[in-house]
């Protein structure tokens, strides 16, 4: 079963088609995380009963804090956007500074969830105390962890920009960052909704 | 905490086994490693063993150490079979046969974990692996890396569910680990997390695996072969695929949370503090019963291969065959309840459930009359895929009968968790999935190595199997239907069973004997290759894997084929379709270490995740993504190969005379 060719050189044959591949195999990647998240809103609204602090977490969340995160979340999709733009025209320096500014808000989002954790934890209100707040901590907990991968790799796409430039390996990288950071924003949206908005209102 | 728990966690001298069979198995284990250790070098293979295949990236390659380690796991799962019928033989009234009700427990629990996740898994992957990509006329898998990265996962999960046998225990709560018993509270001994976190590891490999040949099989076929001229197993392996993806994110995510109820005291399915572990059991089965399918649906699709080929006829029903295979991708995620009928859902739900579980049977039946249709009035070869067909069709559909009878609730209310169960789901996975890839492995074998294998033994294998089957699981049908439960580990005397429970046992052995034929065989074929060679074509195929040379070529086509009818091949030989040749150049993926570094820190990690050794479990994920990262920003990964020179090589392709 062995064959040795000639091992020089690298061809660049069909590259458009394992382009496509690429992009399609990502969308299915992005589906098994779609049904993850599901599975994690489902436990959460069993879980949601207030006969275990559902009731009383009501006055804990800031609605405000909240929703300044949540802005900061989507204004980095929208730099994200941005920096694919210039990267689409060639423009190594434009794509660098978006996707700085995506990395400084998608930090900050972080952060401000991290923050928003620990005040909770301060008042007592840990994931250990029941099951809502098992569910609370597991299914923000995981958005966030998913966040901060993204932000190393964002990252990593930086360092690899700026040393081998736009190359057709980087941009088909930072097509499928755009897509997970999108895919995200997504998530949160629903994370908003379901856990903040709904559970507040 | 003190300084050891800092670096060991809680590994200690105390979690070496503790009695004599313990100690057997952990022995076993250790000789066993040490023992290809020391052949491989004092064969002074390593080199050859590193290059030629740890680091390879061709599917067929990786296909045969999935099948490799799936065989191993096999005989590891038989042995805990053989514990646990010598055990029911014999513990009955006074005496206590030669396990302790733990220990059962344990080899029980094991004994389901392995055969599906490290046998049946490894097998269905390594199958697919081997002849998707030659099916649909490719000549690779979507994403080579990542396929690799898949096996080595499944590898690192395999390893760690073996180490429970060398330290600590292993799960004592079944298969599925139900929440309490699963809970720390109940379970306090490491064996639920090596339970959790080897399934987790081995869950992520097919996880991954199941995004790239779904996108392999919807991007990469070649030229002409549109959607209903895919071969059937590439179908089913379609379906298959699409269950990996929508089912197992929901195993991820329940195994996740059970660890962090142990660990981080969490509330999810805990009896208190608003846990609710009957959410515990609604997202296992949830995963669960599709993964049934995702199990058997390639072994549907190897004997829709096999009976056309051995009947020399094309396959009855082509199209009802296709759509049976989306009918049971759609139905089987709509009927997980049918597992627990009995935790009170009420009459309307459970009739809803009991309806779609027995509509199920609709597409089945559909495939089992085409199959026989494609038979009629064929020229039938009784050679030895053949054989597991036959077997397996008789016994398939009585365990179908089976599962359409607990799909009505109220006999399910008699017959649940009881062995008639143990008997329905043996009789699928067995005599089903099993004889399937049983099948497969002998259809495809000479495909992949250039000989067939060896008949004789393999005729023998089969009737060992069929009978040892038959004695093994008819008396459990009849021992449930007497109301013996399942997972006793001691009856008394005055219940009559032990008769029937010693015919199981003399089955058991059967198997045993029909394995043993199996090992036989494959000495006899590597022994008298020379003797077993043959050409592209061994069996008179049909599609477009028999139409390259045999062992097919790392690239599988030089030049990529057009297909212009369904049984592509099949019409060529009988001049209703022609190939123009037509070289190209194109790329091949170099081969890589990388997935053999990255799966040896997540198995680090899983280890440091069950004995609690964190500062591993930082170290591991830290060297993970490091080694993830220098691989995908590696861009040197490709080599070219130039379709001038392949012209050359192909017009004197000789077989070739060594391994
Ligand atoms: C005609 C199609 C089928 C029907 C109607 C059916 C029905 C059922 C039902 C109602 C149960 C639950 C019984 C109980 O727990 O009381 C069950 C359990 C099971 N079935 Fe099937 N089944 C079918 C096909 C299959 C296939 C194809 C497989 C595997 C390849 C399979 C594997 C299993 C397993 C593993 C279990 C239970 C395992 C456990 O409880 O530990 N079944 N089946
Ligand atoms: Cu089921």
């Amino acid at each position: 079963m062995t064959d040795e060719f000639d091992r020089s050189g690298i061809l660049s044959v069909d590259e458009k088609s394992k382009d496509s591949t690429i992009v399609f195999g990502f969308w299915m990647y992005l589906m098994t995380d779609l049904v993850l998240f599901a599975s994690l809103f489902v436990v959460f609204v069993v879980l949601r009963g207030p006969e275990y602090g559902g009731a009383s977490i009501k006055n804990t969340f800031d609605l405000q804090y909240v929703f300044i995160e949540t802005i900061a979340l989507l204004v980095s999709s929208f730099t994200c956007g941005l920096a694919l733009l210039f990267a689409r025209e060639g423009n190594v320096r434009g794509t660098v500074s978006w996707l700085l500014a995506t990395f400084v808000l998608g930090a900050a989002f972080v952060a401000m969830e991290v923050s928003e954790f620990s005040r909770l934890l301060a008042q007592g209100l840990a994931p250990a105390r029941d099951g809502f707040l098992s569910g609370y901590f597991t299914l923000v907990g995981t958005h966030g962890a998913h966040v901060t991968v993204g932000l190393l790799w964002l990252l990593a796409m930086v360092v690899a920009i700026a040393g081998r430039g736009l190359s057709r390996g980087n941009m088909r990288k930072l097509a499928l960052f755009a897509m997970f950071w999108h895919f995200l924003d997504v998530i949160w949206i629903f994370i908003f909704t379901i856990v903040y908005l709904m559970g507040v209102l | 905490m003190n300084w050891q728990t800092l670096i060991f966690g809680n590994l200690s001298w105390s979690v070496l086994p503790e009695n004599a069979i313990a100690w057997f198995g952990a022995l076993t284990v250790i000789a066993g490693v040490l023992a290809v250790v020391g052949v491989v070098t004092y064969l002074g293979r390593w080199q050859w063993l590193w290059d030629e295949w740890f680091t390879s990236l061709d599917p067929k390659k990786i296909g045969v150490m999935y099948i490799v380690v799936a065989l191993v796991m096999l005989v590891r799962g038989g042995s805990d079979a053989l514990l646990m019928r010598a055990q029911q033989a014999t513990s009955v009234g006074d005496s206590y046969g030669i396990l302790t009700s733990t220990h059962f427990q344990e080899i029980f629990s094991a004994h389901g974990s392995i055969m599906i996740f490290f046998l049946a898994m490894g097998f269905m992957f390594g199958l697919i692996n081997l002849i998707v990509p030659l099916q649909i006329g490719s000549r690779d898998v979507a994403f080579p890396f990542l396929n690799s990265l898949s096996f080595w996962l499944f590898f690192a999960g395999a390893a760690l569910i073996n180490c429970s046998l060398i330290f600590g225990d292993f799960s004592t709560a079944g298969w599925l680990a139900y929440p309490p018993l699963s809970e720390l509270r109940y379970s306090p001994t490491s064996g639920v997390d090596y339970w959790i976190w080897s399934l987790q590891i081995g869950g992520l490999g097919s996880l991954l695996s199941g995004v790239n040949f779904f996108a392999t099989i919807v991007k990469m076929r070649t030229k002409g072969m549109n959607w209903m001229r895919l071969p059937m197993f590439s179908w089913t392996v379609l379906g298959s695929m699409t269950l990996v993806i929508f089912a197992f994110p929901i195993l991820t995510v329940t195994l996740a949370l059970l660890y962090l109820d142990r660990t981080a005291g969490m509330h999810f399915f805990t009896a208190e503090l608003g846990g609710n572990m009957m959410m515990y059991v609604n997202l296992i089965w949830a995963w669960g019963h599709p993964e049934v399918y995702i199990l058997i649906l390639p072994a549907f699709g190897v004997f829709s291969e096999v009976v056309p080929v051995f009947s020399g006829k094309k396959l009855a029903g082509y199209t009802s065959m296709v759509f049976s295979v989306w009918a049971i991708v759609v139905l089987s995620f709509i009927v997980w309840l049918h597992h627990f009928f009995t935790m009170g859902a009420g009459a309307d739900v459970n009739a809803f459930f009991g309806i779609m579980t027995a509509v199920i049977a609709v597409p089945t039946g559909v495939k089992i009359f085409n199959w026989l249709f494609t038979m009629y009035r064929g020229r039938i070869r009784f050679e030895s895929p053949m054989l597991w067909f036959m077997g397996f069709v008789v016994l398939f559909t009585l365990g179908g009968v089976a599962g359409v009878v607990m799909a009505e609730p109220p006999a399910d209310y008699q017959l649940h968790n009881s062995l008639f169960l143990v008997a329905h789901f043996h009789t699928m996975i067995v005599s089903g999935v099993l004889f399937g890839y049983f099948a497969g492995l002998t259809f495809w074998f000479p495909k992949i190595f250039g000989f067939k294998m060896n008949e004789k033994w393999g005729i023998r294998a089969f009737w060992f199997w069929l009978i040892g089957f038959i004695l093994a699981f008819g008396p459990l049908y009849l021992l449930g239907f007497e109301g013996a439960t399942r997972r006793l580990d001691h009856y008394s005397s005055s219940l009559g069973w032990q008769p029937l429970f010693i015919v199981a046992g003399i089955g058991a052995i059967s198997i045993a004997i029909g394995f043993s034929c199996q090992v036989a065989q494959l000495v006899a074929t590597f022994r008298d290759y020379k003797r077993n060679r043959v050409g592209n074509d061994p069996w008179d195929g049909r599609t477009l894997e028999w139409s390259v040379a045999s062992p097919a070529p790392s690239y599988n086509f030089a030049a990529l084929p057009i297909v212009h009818s369904r049984d592509e091949f099949w019409e060529e030989k009988h001049g209703a379709s022609t190939q123009e040749q037509k070289f190209e150049d194109f790329s091949m993926p170099k081969n890589t270490g990388a997935a053999v570094i990255v799966s040896s820190f997540v198995f680090l990690l899983g280890f440091g995740a069950v004995w609690h050794i964190w500062w591993l479990v930082i170290a591991a994920l830290l060297g993970a993504t490091i080694a993830v990262l220098v691989h995908v920003f590696n861009e040197d990964s490709e080599y070219a190969v130039s379709g001038a020179q392949l012209a050359h090589r192909e017009a004197g392709l000789q077989y070739p005379t060594s391994l």
